[in-house]
């Protein structure tokens, strides 16, 4: 059985780590969008893109969903934290269509449905199936 | 374009993957958590090719997704790159010799699916 204590730090870490993924990513495209500096190709561009806060902000979370995720995992089971990543990518959908504008067509939801289902069900199954190799 | 961004993405992050798993499974289990034992960790693992390889490999990615996200709407880039799922899942059987049974291969292939619809 958890320990209350570690069931409500695992409830709170497993929530950092979704809207830190989906936020990090919204931040990242928003930024992309405003620097409007069309694909970027070159570590130049790469570079200018860093300079818009949008994008800095996005990237900072980023560094903070891994650094979540990692702590996360040193306790919590794979297949717990493999499910709960998976509702990102609704929550970035749903973000996308209603602060960025995007026109989502039914199948794009159906394929995020879809998608959804799959990573949970990959989750389902055993953490460990190959020993150690040495 | 938008395709070919999303197989960059996904091969090298899977590849980098595999690397990283190939060399922390021959590692071993890490059981002692304190800074001394988790540097000397760091240090083992990080004079082999498979961990410096692979941080190249994720450096790629991160930045292709990057590129990608300049020129795709976020509501497809974000769930398109769960390919990694079913690319990880046929390199993890034939690299690791992972049993992949008919719950994870059916996972892989719902993933599958789902981008075939968002390709539509």
């Amino acid at each position: 059985m958890i320990p209350v204590a570690l069931g409500r730090k695992t409830r709170v870490l497993a929530a950092i780590v979704i809207l830190a993924n989906v936020f990090g990513n919204f931040f990242l495209s928003l930024g992309l969008r405003h620097s409007g500096a069309g694909p970027i190709v070159s570590p130049h561009g790469y570079l200018a893109a860093l300079a818009n806060p949008w994008v800095s902000l996005g990237v900072t979370i980023l560094i903070l969903w891994m650094l979540a995720r990692l702590a996360l995992l040193s306790w919590a089971d794979l297949s717990y934290v493999l499910p709960i990543t998976s509702l990102g990518y609704v929550l970035t959908a749903m973000l996308g269509r209603l602060f960025l504008g995007e026109q989502i067509p039914a199948a794009r939801w159906a394929g995020i449905a879809l998608i959804t289902a799959g990573v949970f069900l990959v989750s389902r199954t055993a953490i460990r199936t190959a020993g150690d190799r040495r | 374009m938008n395709w070919l961004l999303v197989a960059l993405v996904v091969a090298t992050a899977s590849l980098g993957d595999i690397l990283q798993t190939m060399r922390m499974k021959r590692h071993g289990e890490i059981r002692d958590f304190r800074p001394g034992a988790l540097g000397r960790t760091l240090a083992a693992v990080l004079r082999s090719w498979h961990i410096p390889a692979s941080l190249g490999l994720l450096a790629i990615s991160f930045f292709a997704f990057v590129t990608l996200l300049s020129v795709a709407e976020l509501s497809f880039a974000v769930p398109a790159t769960a390919a990694e799922y079913v690319l990880s899942t046929v390199l993890a059987r034939w690299l690791l010799g992972e049993q992949v049974n008919w719950k994870r291969w059916m996972g892989a292939g719902l993933v599958g699916c789902g981008l075939g619809l968002l390709a539509l």
